[in-house]
C-alpha cells in the first residue's frame, strides 16, 4: 500500500504544479495587458499603467514571471497587495486563520451529526424517520449555499424571530469572541455540507447490513449490537471517511459565498474583496491557497479510503 | 432441414409484459410529481413573467425600499424599481443559461467518458487525468478566477461552467460505460465486426441512457445554484439588468425593512432547485430499480 | 416412518407443514414442507432455481430474507420448535444446535475481521469450564478441515485465501460448536472438481463422526446421489417427492424428478456417434498456437482440428486457457501466433481484419445468457445484425429471422420480444438463432450452459446435436467432462496452457493417459442413471448399462 500512497502523492504534487499554472495563465499570461485589466478606466493615466507594469514585472518574458511567482508562493511570499502596499502573506494571515476556525467548527459539529442521522435512517429503513430525513435532505441539498444563508437571516434574524445577527460585525482576530455571530455561518454551513455524508452513511450502511457477512453473522447466533458494531460499522465507514474529507475540501470554496454574505473576515472575504480592487496579487493567492487545500484534501481522502480497505492494506498471499 | 428439430420446437410461453421505461417509472414516485409541479411554476414564472409584468424593470415606480405603494404589489427595490416587474423578469436568463450549460455539459461529457471507457487505451488515460487536474479546482473559485480577470460576460460563463460539468459528467459516463463494456453483447457486435464508433452509438450509448439521464438532472440544479451564486456576488448579470440572484444581494442591505426585493427572487431560486432536485431524485430511484438486474 | 419414540428420538431435525409467504404480497415461497432427518446421515435437497431451496434452508435457522415471514409450521431441531422460542432463544440456539454453511464464502465472511475473530465468534454458547478453551477448540477444528492451526493463520484476512481454504474455513466455523443439524448450501459451487472432492470427502467425514445430521442444498444431482443417504426433490416451493436415495434414484415416482433424472449428462460413454470421415482437409487447423496477456504466456504449443460436421470439445478447469483459445479463433483476443487456417486460409488475429466471409464462417456463442443480448433491442433486430452486416440486407428480412428461431426450436412470434421478457434458456437459444442465421461452418460454444439449470441444459444440447446432424462443426469449451461424454466425438484436455491430452471420447474417458486427465475423472461423481432411456442419452452408449434393471 506505501507504494500506492507514493504514487498518489507524487501525482499530487503534479495536479499543484498545473494549479499553479492554471492560476497564473488565468491572471497573467490570458490577458494581452494586465495591467490594463487592472487599473480599467484609470489606465488612461500613462504614468499608473508604467508603474504597475513594473511592480508586476510585467516586461519580462511570460516564464520569467511565473518563476519568480512561484518560487515566491512556496516560501509564502505572494508580493505586495495593491491596495495598501501590505505584504500579501500579512494581509492574508489572520483571514485564513478566522476561515480556518470557522471551517474547523462546522466541520467538527456537522460530520458526527450527519453521521447520525444516516445510520439511524439506515436501521429504520422505509420508515417514517427515513422518510422524512430524506425529504429535508434532498431540499436541503438542492439549494445554493448563499440562499440558505438568506433563508436562515430572513427566519432568525429578522422579523419575528430576531434571535441572531445578520452580519457580522468584528475583526478577524477575535472571531472566536462573540460566538452568537458565529451561529449562522456555521448553521449555513453545516446545512450545505451534510447532505451527501447523511446520503452515504444511510447507503454504505444499509449496503452492508444486507451482505451475506452480516447475514452470517446473524446465522452463527450473534447478538443484534455486536452484528451492528463489530461486523457492520467497520466496513460501512470507509466511504463514509471519503465522503466527509470530500466535503472539507469543498468547504474551501464554499466559504467564499458564505463569508460574502455574512460579511465573515476570511479568506473568502478577502477574495471578493481583492475582485473588487482588482487587487491581482491577493487574487493569485487565495485561489491558489484555496485550490491547494482543496487538492491536499482530496488526496487525504484517497489515501483515508486505500486504508479502510483490508484488501488493499493487507495485500494477498 | 432435419425433422427431429421441426418436432422439438418449444413450447410457446405467454410473453411476460416488458418493465415500464425509466420516466414512466420515475412519474409514480411522489417526489417527482411534487417536483415537477413545483419546476413547472417557476419556469411559468420565468418564462411569461417578461411578458405580464406592470412595469419594465428598470422603470421608477416610487421611492426607494417603500411598501405599501399603488401599483407595486410587492413595493420598490432599493433604486425605487418596482420589486415585482423586476421578479417576473429575473428568471428567463438564467434559467436559459444554467439549462444550456447543462446540455453542453452533458453532451461534452458522455462523450468524452464513453470514448474513454471503451477504448480504454492511452486515451482513456490521457482524458481522465486531464479530467483530474481541472477538478482539483473547486467550481465557483474556478469561475471566479477566470470571470474577474477576463471580465463578467454571458458566454465565459456558460463556457466556464459546461467545462466544469462535462468533467463530472465524463467520469460518471466512463463508470456506467465500464459496466456496459463488460457485458457479452458488445464482444458479439465486435465478433462479427462492427466498427467501433457505431458500437458505442447504437449498442453502448442506449444502454446507458439512466444514468444519463440523472446526470442530466443534477447538473441543471447545480447549474441554477452556481449561476445565481454568481450573479450574487456580483460576477454573473451585472446591473442593471433583473435577476434573481442579483436582486437578492441589491435587496439583503434593507431586508429588515423591505424583505419582498429578497424574498421573492429568494424563494424562486429555492423552489426551482429543489424541484429538480425532487425530479432528479425520482429519475434516480427509477433507474436503480431498473438497472438492479435480471429475475432469473 | 412414524410414531416409533426410539426412532424419533434419532431425529435432530424434524420439519413439519412449514410455509413461508412474501411480504406484502403473500404469494408462498415455500408450501407445507415436510422433512425428516437421523443422526448422522445426510439428506439431499435437490432444486433447480426458483424452487425455493435456499428460503427453505434459511428457515431452518429460523431466518427470513427481507420482505418474507414465515406463515405456518414448525421447524423442531434435537426436540426444541424454534417457533416457540423468542429472539435472544434461537439466537443461542444457532451454532450450537444448527449452524450454516453458505455458498459462497468469500462473500460469507468478513474482509475486515481476522479469522481468529470470526472463528472464536462462532462458539459464543460454548461453555469453558465443561468443554475446554475456545482456542483450544478453534486449533482443533481447524486441524479437523486440513488446515493450518498456528497463529499466522489465524491472523490472516479472508481474501489471504484461496477459495477452498475459504470454504473450509466456513465449515470449520460451522462445526465448532459442535450442532446437532448442518444447513449447507450449495457449498461447493465455484471450486474446482478437485477441491470440490476434498470438501465433500471432508463433509462427509465430519457428519458420520460427530453424529451430526446434514442438510445439502443442491441443484447437481450427481453431487447428492453421491453423498446423500435421503432425498428430496423441490419444485416451485414443494417437495416433490421425498425417499431414501438408492430407491428415489432407482424408482422415482414424481414426473419432475425423472424428468431431473434424465437430463443429468452420463460420464462414462463412447460418446456421440462419429461422422463420415471425407479424408479431405480439416475445417479448422490450430497448430502450435502461443497466446498470452501483456507479458505473460497462457497458452503454448496448441494443436486442434475440427472437421466439417465435427464436435470437438476443449475440457478443462478455470485458468486452463479455454476461453483464451476460444477468443482466438473468433478473433476477440489478439495476442496470439502461431498457424489457425480455415480451409487452408490464414485467418488474422483481430476480427476486425478479417474478410467478411471468414467472419460469416465462424460463429461465437457466450456463456451468459443474460449479458450477451443488448437488452434495448428487439429478437428481430438482434438476430438480423450479423446477417445483414456480414451479408448485405436480405431480401425478405423476417424469412430469414423466421427461419433461424426455427432451427433454434422457437416460436416464430418470439421475434417481436425483447430480451427481458424470455427466460434464461430461451434467451440462450436466441443467441444460437443469431449465430446459424449466416450459415456458418463452425459454431464456438463458450461453456453456453454453465448459467443454466439441469433441465434447461438438457433441452440446448439436444439443439446442439440436431445442428451437428446437419453438418455443423462445433468447438464445445467446458469444464463439465460428464457433458463433453454426451456432445463431442474428440476432446482435447487442457491443462495450464497446454493440450495434455487429445483423442476421441470414448478412449479418453475410458482410458485416460494423462494424470490430470486421471484424476479429473476420478474426482468427478459418477452419475449412472439407473432406470429408464433417456433421449438425451440416445446415440451413445453407457457400457454395462441397460435399459431398467
Amino acid at each position: 500500500m506505501t507504494r500506492l500512497i507514493l504514487y498518489r502523492l507524487g501525482y499530487g504534487v503534479l495536479t499543484l504544479f498545473v494549479v499553479s499554472l492554471v492560476v497564473f495563465g488565468a491572471t497573467q499570461a490570458l490577458p494581452s495587458d494586465p495591467a490594463q485589466a487592472i487599473l480599467g478606466r484609470e489606465a488612461a493615466d500613462p504614468a499608473r499603467l508604467e508603474a504597475l507594469r513594473q511592480q508586476l514585472n510585467l516586461d519580462q518574458p511570460l516564464a520569467l514571471q511565473y518563476w519568480h511567482w512561484l518560487a515566491g508562493a512556496v516560501v509564502f511570499d505572494f508580493g505586495t497587495s495593491l491596495a495598501g502596499g501590505m505584504p500579501v502573506a500579512e494581509l492574508l494571515g489572520p483571514r485564513i486563520q478566522a476561515s480556518l476556525t470557522l471551517m474547523l467548527i462546522t466541520a467538527v459539529i456537522a460530520a458526527p451529526i450527519a453521521m447520525a442521522i444516516g445510520a439511524f435512517a439506515a436501521l429504520r429503513r422505509d420508515r417514517r424517520f427515513d422518510h422524512t430525513s430524506s425529504m429535508v435532505t434532498l431540499v436541503l441539498a438542492a439549494v445554493p449555499e448563499f440562499a440558505v444563508g438568506i433563508v436562515l437571516i430572513l427566519l432568525l434574524a429578522t422579523g419575528a424571530l430576531q434571535v441572531l445577527p445578520a452580519v457580522y460585525a468584528g475583526s478577524s482576530e477575535d472571531v472566536l469572541s462573540s460566538p452568537d455571530q458565529l451561529v449562522l455561518p456555521v448553521l449555513t454551513l453545516g446545512i450545505a455540507v451534510s447532505p451527501p455524508i447523511i446520503r452515504m452513511m444511510r447507503a454504505s450502511m444499509i449496503e452492508v447490513l444486507e451482505s451475506e457477512y452480516v447475514q452470517q453473522a446473524r446465522l452463527k447466533g450473534l447478538p443484534e449490537r455486536t452484528v451492528i458494531w463489530r461486523h457492520a460499522a467497520p466496513n460501512a465507514i470507509g466511504p463514509v471517511a471519503q465522503v466527509i474529507a470530500l466535503q472539507l475540501g469543498w468547504l474551501a470554496g464554499g466559504v467564499v459565498a458564505i463569508e460574502f454574505l455574512f460579511n465573515f473576515p476570511g479568506i473568502g472575504k478577502a477574495l471578493m474583496e481583492a475582485i473588487e480592487a482588482r487587487n491581482l496579487p491577493v487574487i493569485q493567492a487565495v485561489t491558489l491557497l484555496i485550490a491547494v487545500v482543496y487538492v491536499v484534501v482530496n488526496l487525504l481522502a484517497d489515501i483515508v479510503g486505500l486504508a479502510a480497505n483490508p484488501k488493499v492494506r493487507v495485500s494477498s498471499r | 432441414m432435419s425433422t427431429a428439430t421441426a418436432a422439438a420446437a418449444a413450447p410457446e410461453s405467454a410473453a411476460p409484459p416488458r418493465r415500464p421505461g425509466l420516466l414512466r417509472t420515475a412519474w409514480r414516485y411522489h417526489r417527482t410529481k411534487i417536483g415537477v409541479v413545483l419546476t413547472a411554476a417557476v419556469l411559468l414564472v420565468a418564462v411569461i413573467g417578461p411578458f405580464v409584468s406592470p412595469y419594465s424593470p428598470t422603470a421608477m415606480a416610487g421611492t426607494p425600499n417603500a411598501t405599501g405603494i399603488d401599483g407595486a404589489l410587492f413595493g420598490t427595490d432599493n433604486v425605487g424599481r418596482d420589486v415585482f416587474s423586476r421578479f417576473l423578469h429575473g428568471g428567463y436568463t438564467l434559467v436559459a443559461i444554467a439549462v444550456l450549460s447543462a446540455l453542453a455539459g452533458v453532451a461534452a461529457g458522455a462523450v468524452v467518458g464513453i470514448v474513454a471507457g471503451y477504448l480504454r487505451n492511452w486515451a482513456d488515460e490521457l482524458l481522465m487525468r486531464t479530467n483530474d487536474m481541472l477538478l482539483a479546482f473547486p467550481q465557483l473559485v474556478l469561475a471566479l478566477l477566470l470571470l474577474s480577470i477576463l471580465g463578467p460576460r454571458v458566454w465565459l460563463i456558460v463556457v466556464i461552467i459546461a467545462v466544469s460539468h462535462a468533467n463530472r459528467v465524463a467520469r460518471v459516463v466512463r463508470e456506467a460505460t465500464l459496466k456496459v463494456v463488460e457485458q457479452d453483447f458488445i464482444k458479439s457486435a465486435e465478433a462479427i465486426g462492427v466498427p467501433r464508433w457505431r458500437i458505442m452509438a447504437t449498442e453502448i450509448l442506449p444502454n446507458i441512457t439512466s444514468p444519463l439521464l440523472v446526470e442530466l438532472g443534477l447538473r441543471i440544479t447545480y447549474s441554477v445554484g452556481t449561476i445565481a451564486t454568481l450573479s450574487f456576488l456580483g460576477m454573473g448579470l451585472q446591473p442593471p439588468t433583473a435577476d434573481w440572484g442579483l436582486m437578492i444581494n441589491e435587496g439583503r442591505v434593507a431586508i429588515t425593512v423591505q424583505p419582498w426585493a429578497v424574498v421573492l427572487p429568494v424563494a424562486a431560486v429555492a423552489v426551482l432547485t429543489i424541484g429538480a432536485n425532487l425530479i432528479t431524485d425520482g429519475l434516480s430511484r427509477a433507474s436503480i430499480g431498473i438497472d438492479r438486474g435480471v429475475e432469473k | 416412518m412414524s410414531g416409533n419414540p426410539q426412532q424419533e428420538a434419532e431425529l435432530a431435525l424434524s420439519v413439519q407443514g412449514l410455509t413461508v409467504i412474501g411480504r406484502p404480497s403473500d404469494v408462498e415461497i415455500i408450501s407445507d414442507i415436510t422433512l425428516t432427518v437421523r443422526r448422522g446421515e445426510i439428506c439431499g435437497l435437490v432444486g433447480e432455481s426458483g424452487s425455493g431451496k435456499t428460503t427453505l434452508g434459511l428457515s431452518l435457522l429460523a431466518h427470513c430474507k427481507r420482505a418474507t415471514e414465515v406463515a405456518a409450521g414448525s421447524v423442531e431441531v434435537a426436540g426444541t420448535d424454534l417457533a416457540g422460542l423468542s429472539e435472544a432463544g434461537v439466537r443461542r440456539l444457532r451454532g450450537r444446535a444448527i449452524a450454516y454453511i453458505p455458498q459462497s464464502p468469500a462473500s460469507a465472511l468478513n474482509p475486515a475481521l481476522r479469522l481468529r475473530t470470526q472463528l472464536t465468534e462462532a462458539l459464543h454458547s460454548w461453555n469453558e469450564e465443561e468443554q475446554g478453551g475456545k482456542a483450544d477448540r478453534v486449533r482443533e477444528v481447524l486441524r479437523e478441515v486440513a488446515l493450518p492451526d498456528d497463529d499466522a493463520f489465524l491472523a490472516r484476512y479472508p481474501h489471504q485465501l484461496s477459495g477452498g481454504q475459504q470454504q473450509r474455513v466456513a465449515i470449520a466455523m460451522a462445526f465448532a460448536d459442535r450442532p446437532d443439524v448442518i444447513v449447507m448450501d450449495e457449498p461447493t459451487t465455484g471450486l474446482d472438481v478437485t477441491t470440490q472432492a476434498h470438501v465433500l470427502e471432508t463433509i462427509r467425514h465430519r457428519t458420520r463422526q460427530h453424529g451430526t445430521a446434514g442438510v445439502y442444498i443442491s441443484h447437481d444431482m450427481a453431487v447428492v446421489a453421491d453423498l446423500a443417504d435421503d432425498i428430496a426433490v423441490m419444485y416451485r416451493g414443494e417437495v416433490v417427492e421425498r425417499g431414501k436415495a438408492a430407491e428415489v434414484l432407482a424408482d422415482p415416482e414424481h414426473e419432475y424428478t425423472r424428468r431431473l433424472l434424465r437430463a443429468v449428462p452420463l460420464l462414462k460413454t463412447t460418446g456421440h456417434a462419429e461422422p463420415e470421415d471425407d479424408g479431405g482437409e480439416p475445417l479448422l487447423q490450430i497448430s502450435g498456437l502461443q497466446a498470452g496477456y501483456g507479458s505473460t504466456t497462457v497458452l503454448h504449443g496448441i494443436d486442434v482440428q475440427v472437421r466439417r460436421g465435427e464436435c470437438v470439445a476443449l475440457l478443462g478447469e478455470s485458468g486452463s486457457g479455454k476461453t483464451t483459445l476460444s477468443r482466438s479463433v473468433a478473433g476477440l483476443h489478439t495476442q496470439f501466433s502461431g498457424g489457425l487456417l480455415l480451409d487452408g486460409e490464414q485467418l488474422a488475429t483481430s476480427s476486425y481484419r478479417r474478410t467478411a466471409e471468414q467472419r460469416r464462417r465462424v460463429q461465437y456463442i457466450f456463456q451468459n445468457p443474460y449479458e450477451a443480448l443488448n437488452p434495448r433491442k428487439r429478437v428481430r433486430d438482434l438476430v438480423l445484425a450479423p446477417y445483414t452486416h456480414l451479408m448485405g440486407r436480405p431480401e425478405d428480412p423476417d424469412a430469414v429471422v423466421h427461419e433461424a428461431l426455427e432451427r433454434a426450436a422457437l416460436p416464430a412470434s418470439y421475434a417481436a420480444r425483447f430480451p427481458d421478457q424470455l427466460s434464461g434458456g430461451e434467451r440462450q437459444r436466441i443467441n444460437i438463432a443469431r449465430a446459424i442465421a449466416t450459415r456458418p461452418d463452425l459454431l464456438i460454444c463458450d461453456e453456453i450452459t454453465s448459467a443454466l439449470d439441469v433441465s434447461v441444459q438438457a433441452e440446448i444440447v439436444k439443439l446442439l446435436r440436431a445442428l451437428q446432424d446437419d453438418g455443423m462443426a462445433l468447438l464445445f469449451v467446458t469444464h463439465n467432462i460428464a457433458l463433453v461424454s454426451n456432445i463431442a466425438q474428440k476432446v482435447a484436455v487442457l491443462n495450464k496452457g497446454e493440450i495434455v491430452e487429445y483423442g476421441p471420447v470414448g478412449e479418453v474417458m475410458s482410458a485416460p493417459e494423462h494424470d490430470y486427465t486421471r484424476s479429473l475423472i476420478a474426482d468427478t461423481p459418477d452419475f449412472e442413471l439407473s432406470f429408464g432411456e433417456s433421449p438425451m442419452h440416445q446415440g451413445t452408449q453407457a457400457p454395462e448399462k441397460a435399459a431398467g434393471q
